[in-house]
């Protein structure tokens, strides 16, 4: 008995310790990871080729030309603006639809609630050739004129989820007892909503915001269906991939549009990080 | 806002206000659930069913505008021709192989994240599957471009290898072979894997997270080996997440015209069908009759999802 007790503590503490992972499930995830980031690197190098013409492996040799050569280009910023431009109108649209959406859903028990998770779903689930030819056959019918509001439109439509899942996600994990608490301390419901609700959803509406900001600045299916004109960075980068002469500088957008993106992403992720660590220390 | 926090016995506007709504729960809702519902409702609806609308007109043949009267005629005309049913066909297949292949590669990854990992090591891991997702679509496709061009990195690396036969074998398979990687079936797949990848891992591992260690440990105490604790016990507990990671492969394949044109050989996709029919033929008529089919293949899916609980693991 003695000494099935004991061999239980040491059962109990051996857990304390960070387990050993297999070899193979070591190596297996290293390999995803890696098949996740070299095409990166490879985008690196070829900005610096001196190669105008193929794709060549070993690179002939490097130059910094191209560099020059796409920062000079105005189509490009008038594309990277417009992008912007498209990016944060979606995203609000979807920051406020989404949070009501999901604080509807959460706060009540109606008939057809199921449903509306579902349509918010819909737009994103719905291969996105769908959606683009739906709202362009729909504006073209209502002789509506293709510009910078009927991207955001198609945008703010599938950007909306992002925003959704976030905060009913974390409105599921925050205690109804808090808000019971903020009423019965005389709160009314906007103080309860400013003070309780607000900064406990804000990392939620963060996360769900750079998502659907990074959604819309990358999207192209739907784009082509709903932008006149205009070129946003996706479509100035797809008609580049359509005439190959003006690849070396398509490589050099390809860096800049990474590096530009990777700031928001990483500004994000360190926000959230630490909004988690003081939640995990004030617990 | 402050004044009212200020003095909470004086009945402030905002204060009536918030009891006028606290008394009308049904109110509430309204007000909360009208904006994204005539959103999503009005516009994104109204524009689906005019998109099914459109698929009843048809295209007159002589003067090539479009006949705005019902008839069959478009879906009889789409239904008649043996190359859409290939289509359909080969679309649906690639998204299947791709969904499988991603749950295959997003496992290990995402189950050395949840049970291996510190959790500063996994942190970082997390940021190096999303910094790929939220990077440029179009980037992540020009990067395969390059990789799988004929004289580019890959064709290097293999001929460094001298396994130039192997690739040239599976080069030479019936359906999925081509003249290059760049133009065939295995270097779309690689291209659809490595781009929609992101999107499964993210849901197994947040599905494998919720997985209680006790559970294993206790299928272990109770002498079941490693891959019968998985497929009795880890699987059946993360299967809504593989879904829920599935609908975003699946859905991405089949609607994705840009990686089939860029990488495919002559024979078209779905998404590629339809871009082809609405812009270059201008008939939208077909083109809205065909999008019929994703819309019912993920019609279907989603419903199926729903019923495993996919939506919750999203």
């Amino acid at each position: 008995m003695r000494s099935k007790t004991s061999g239980k503590g040491v059962q109990l503490n051996a857990p304390t310790n960070q387990p050993r992972s297999p070899l193979a499930l070591t190596l297996g995830a290293l390999g995803v990871i890696l098949f996740l980031h070299l095409p990166f690197v490879v985008i690196f190098l070829y900005a610096f080729t001196t190669d105008e013409q193929t794709f060549t492996f070993p690179l002939p040799g490097l130059t910094l030309t191209w560099v020059g050569a796409a920062l000079r280009r105005k189509d490009l910023w008038d594309a990277l603006w417009l992008s912007l431009r498209v990016a944060l109108g979606a995203t609000a649209v979807a920051l406020v639809l989404g949070t009501l959406a999901a604080a509807a859903v959460h706060n009540s028990r109606f008939f057809g609630r199921e449903t509306v998770s579902f349509l918010v779903v819909l737009p994103i689930a719905l291969p996105g050739i769908v959606t683009g030819i739906a709202l362009r056959s729909a504006l073209n019918v209502m002789d509506v004129p293709f510009n910078i509001w009927t991207i955001v439109i198609g945008h703010a439509t599938f950007c909306i989820v992002t925003v959704y899942n976030n905060v009913i996600a974390r409105l599921r994990r925050t205690s109804g007892s808090l808000i019971e608490a903020s009423m019965d301390l005389g709160a009314n419901g906007f103080q309860t909503f400013r003070y309780v609700i607000l900064p406990s959803i804000a990392t939620a509406l963060l996360a769900g915001g750079m998502l659907a900001f990074a959604l819309s600045f990358d999207e192209i299916i739907v784009t082509t269906f709903t932008a006149g004109q205009q070129a946003t960075l996706p479509i100035w980068i797809f008609s580049q991939l359509a005439r190959p002469r003006d690849r070396p500088v398509t490589n050099v957008v390809a860096v800049l549009v990474v590096l530009i993106m990777s700031i928001p992403i990483l500004l994000a992720n360190r926000l959230t990080q630490e909004a988690s660590g003081t939640q995990a220390t004030g617990e | 806002m402050a004044a009212a926090s200020q003095s909470p016995q004086r009945p402030s506007v905002t204060n009536q206000l918030a009891t006028f709504f606290y008394r009308r729960p049904r109110l509430t809702l309204a007000v909360l659930l009208g904006p994204p519902l005539a959103w999503l409702g009005v516009v994104y609806l109204g524009a689906l069913l005019m998109l099914v609308v459109q698929s009843f007109f048809h295209l007159d043949a002589f003067s090539g505008k479009v006949v705005r009267e019902f008839t069959f005629a478009t879906y009889a005309d789409l239904l008649s021709q043996a190359e859409n049913y290939s289509i359909v066909v080969r679309t649906a297949g690639m998204a299947a192989a791709v969904t499988l292949a991603a749950a295959l590669l997003a496992f290990p990854l995402a189950y050395f994240m949840t049970r291996y990992a510190s959790p500063r090591l996994k942190a970082l891991l997390y940021l190096a599957v999303l910094l790929p997702l939220w990077s440029n679509y179009l980037v992540r496709v020009y990067a395969w471009k390059i990789i799988l061009a004929k004289e580019g990195i890959l064709g290097w690396f293999i001929a460094g290898l001298h396994v130039n036969w192997a690739l040239d074998g599976l080069l030479k398979l019936p359906v999925v072979g081509g003249p290059s990687l760049s133009n065939s079936f295995i270097g779309m797949f690689l291209v659809f894997l490595y781009v929609w990848l992101p999107y499964m891992i993210l849901p197994i591992q947040a599905a494998l997270e919720r997985v209680p260690k006790s559970l294993l440990e206790a299928s272990g105490d109770l002498g079941a080996k490693p891959g019968e604790t998985f497929r009795h016990v880890i699987l059946p507990l993360i299967f809504p997440g593989v879904v829920a990671g599935s609908i975003f492969t699946f859905s991405l394949t089949l609607g994705d015209f840009i990686i089939p044109d860029a990488f495919g050989t002559s024979q078209f996709f779905i998404g590629r069908a339809v871009y082809v029919y609405q812009g270059t033929s201008g008939n939208i008529p077909l083109a809205a009759a065909f999008t019929a089919v994703p819309i019912l293949i993920m019609g279907l899916y989603l419903y199926f999802a729903k019923r495993l609980g996919a939506f919750d693991a999203l």
